[in-house]
């Protein structure tokens, strides 16, 4: 791949002693929607925390535009990463959470502009029409002046969307975005991440359990097992061709 | 000089090696109206619990009005109250009886709500389970819902020991010769308050800490889901 | 000396003692935030600061800090040629203050802890600082599980004052017990200290409540 956004070089992570990332190697090209579909616990959705820094690495060297996220340039070589480097990477970077994680204590209007404002250092007046346009893209417009518990759960994960978005970021990532809500309420999430996914150049890493989701907006979709990338392609290819006996069965088990 | 000691103003070590057995001797009156004024509170709590759980208003309200007004005045003026009030009709107690009362009095409002706290917490499905069993209710009380009250009630009972012992200074004020008093009286004596102010507060520190380690030592040992019966 | 001449003396005691708690209710707030959040700094001298001062005051009582403070502190101060003779004013809400910030501690330090770290990675995904995360995040949510403990810390400051009478600091007791003095009435006069600081207990608790409601109104907003 020519000069992928993101790239995973030998990539190992550990909790104790279980090996979660175990050498990966993994690319995202620059505009690419990619899909992480794998059985649970395997480790996909560590692929996004460590990519939005919330969790470290033991080996290897993550890379996001260029630039090594974990580490940065010392006199003798790669040396870890200061918060000040971790800040200026994370600034290229946005996550939607599997439980929304909102600020329950700010109204969705302010759940939107609070980091624009602080973090970007945005006018409030432009943080406020910032947010009052993504509002509209994700259907909300009408709901700004509420908090969060007063929103059923597509809501908050839809204000939540547009919460990442205003920090205009290159890449979004998507931990399971519709794994905590009812299922009547998954539609509408799916509805506004796959206009998104038409309409914008936004790089796309999304892990999820909606395989029929992944297949439509998806141009490569991953297998994830034990630590390991088992197998990728075309949506098409893999989902009805898998090479592998492991992605057969996994296909097989959750599309039955 | 007090209780037969003489003070040695030549240096500060000095001093405060020769006052530190007064300090001891109010300390150990300390440690007395501690444990005196939380065996008062325990079982003046109790009571307070049983008549706050009773099924006819006429009992529950009065007793939660009360513990409640207890607990929303200082321990230094029910003191006085019980000092010079206690006497106009006719009860008369030595000093130190009376600051252990008014302890106890204080902190009854405190422990009846762990009491309260801790057999509401049992009591709920256990009731129940025992109903199905079978069992009369003097029995549950007494073999399911004590066993299991006691290892939730003992660490919220212990931080109150350590409380009392904190207000037994208090009881200076109506001449109980705790250690705070012992070393207040040397102050004045010596004009020097530093050496024997500044040692309370350490051997106070000395005290909650060892009685807070008491109390962790106490709820580790016992166990969690209940006393086990024989 | 009728009962009605009570009043007076009482009321201007009152109102003594209604400062003290407010004064030492919001110093002591001020010194709960501070020491609550220095404990949990990961800077080692910040958080060793905290750490003592938090043990020393929870560890002794109110009564030997407000005597120290007040008779002890003087000495020391003239051993190291400074004058810290406090005026009882100021040795009475410091010692309160001292204390009940102490307590106060543990209670901004535990609601803080109890904010749900998911908070605390939603605003590192928007590259909050960590100063803003604490007050911007963390903080606006610690504050409502804060605020029935506070309650409870801030009618056991106005029981507290009381104490402050012993080092001759004209509040309510210290007037109560000039009139016994005086009248000899004691169960009169003690009563009638016991229903006033009732009462203000009850009107400190309702503020409180009134405070409450008015720091956790996101929570109970409705659609």
């Amino acid at each position: 791949m020519n000069d992928p956004i993101i790239k995973f070089d030998k990539v190992i992570k550990r909790f104790g002693d279980l090996t979660v990332l175990d050498e990966l190697d993994f690319e995202v090209g620059r505009g690419e929607k990619v899909s992480i579909i794998g059985p649970s616990g395997s480790g996909k959705s560590t692929v996004l925390r460590i990519l939005m820094t919330l969790e470290g690495i033991e080996g290897g060297v993550v890379t996001v535009n260029g630039e090594p996220l974990w580490h940065e340039q010392g006199p003798d070589g790669l040396k870890p990463a200061s918060e000040a480097h971790l800040r200026k990477m994370r600034a290229q970077l946005g996550m939607v959470f599997q439980q929304f994680n909102l600020f329950p204590h700010m109204t969705v209007l302010r759940n939107i502009t609070e980091a624009p404002v602080k973090v970007l250092g945005l006018s409030k007046a432009e943080a406020r029409e910032r947010a009052e346009e993504l509002l509209e893209l994700v259907g909300l417009a009408d709901q700004a002046q509420k908090y969060p518990h007063q929103l059923s759960g597509g809501q908050q994960q839809r204000v939540g969307i547009a919460r990442a978005l205003a920090m205009r970021p290159n890449v979004l990532l998507f931990d399971e975005p519709t794994s905590a809500l009812d299922p009547e309420l998954v539609g509408e999430v799916l509805t506004v991440i796959g206009r998104l996914a038409e309409e914008h150049d936004l790089t796309m890493l999304l892990v999820t359990h909606e395989m029929r989701f992944a297949r439509e907006i998806s141009d490569r979709v991953c297998f994830f097992d034990q630590g390991q990338i088992r197998e990728e392609g075309a949506p098409e290819e893999l989902f009805t061709d898998p090479k592998e006996d492991r992605t057969r069965e996994f296909l097989k088990a959750v599309l039955d | 000089m007090l209780f037969g000691f003489e003070w040695d103003l030549s240096s500060p070590a000095t001093y405060a090696a020769s006052i530190l057995p007064i300090l001891l001797i109010g300390m150990w009156v300390t440690i007395q109206a501690t444990v005196i004024g939380f065996a008062v509170a325990l079982a003046l709590g109790l009571i307070w619990a049983v008549l706050k759980a009773a099924p006819f208003r006429v009992i529950s309200w009065p007793a939660s009005l009360m513990t409640e007004f207890i607990r929303d005045t200082p321990l230094l003026v029910q003191l006085f109250f019980l000092y010079y009030v206690l006497p106009e009709y006719g009860i008369v107690l030595p000093a130190f009886m009376t600051g252990t009362l008014a302890l106890g009095i204080q902190y009854s409002a405190y422990t009846s709500e762990v009491y309260r706290a801790g057999i509401e917490a049992v009591a709920k499905d256990q009731h129940e389970a025992a109903r199905a069993l079978n069992l009369s209710a003097s029995r549950t009380f007494t073999h399911i819902v004590v066993p299991q009250a006691v290892p939730r009630i003992v660490p919220a009972m212990g931080n109150y020991l350590v409380s009392i012992m904190k207000d037994v200074p208090v009881l200076s004020v109506v001449t109980v010769l705790e250690m705070l008093n012992v070393a207040k009286i040397v102050g004045d004596r010596t004009f020097n308050y530093l050496v024997p102010l500044s040692m309370v507060g350490g051997l106070y520190l000395v005290m909650t800490l060892v009685a807070s380690a008491g109390v962790r030592l106490l709820d580790g040992w016992l166990p969690k889901q209940g006393i086990p019966l024989k | 000396m009728q009962l009605t001449d009570y009043i007076e003396p009482l009321m201007q005691g009152a109102w003594v003692t209604v400062q003290l708690t407010l004064y030492s209710t919001v110093l002591g707030a001020v010194l709960a935030f501070a020491s609550g959040i220095g404990k949990l700094s990961r800077h080692r001298t910040i958080n060793a600061i905290c750490v003592a001062y938090i043990e020393l005051f929870r560890g002794t009582s109110l009564l030997v800090q407000l005597f120290w403070l007040y008779f002890a502190l003087p000495l020391a101060g003239s051993a190291i040629g400074i004058d810290l003779r406090l005026p009882p004013v100021l040795a009475g809400v410091l010692a309160l203050s001292l204390n009940i910030g102490a307590y106060g501690a543990e209670v901004v330090r535990g609601a803080i802890a109890s904010v749900h770290p998911d908070q605390r990675e939603a605003a590192r995904a928007l590259n909050f600082t960590e100063r803003q995360t604490l007050w911007d995040i963390v903080i606006p949510q610690a504050i409502p599980e804060m605020m029935p403990p506070f309650g409870n810390l801030a009618v056991q400051n106005l029981k507290d004052t009381a104490l402050v009478s012993l080092i001759s600091l004209g509040d309510l007791t210290f007037r109560a017990e000039q009139i016994r003095n005086y009248t000899q009435d004691s169960t009169t006069i003690y009563s009638m200290l016991l229903a006033m600081y009732f009462g203000m207990a009850l009107v400190l608790t309702v503020l409180m409540r009134g405070l409450e409601r008015y720091v956790t109104r996101w929570r109970r907003a409705r659609s």
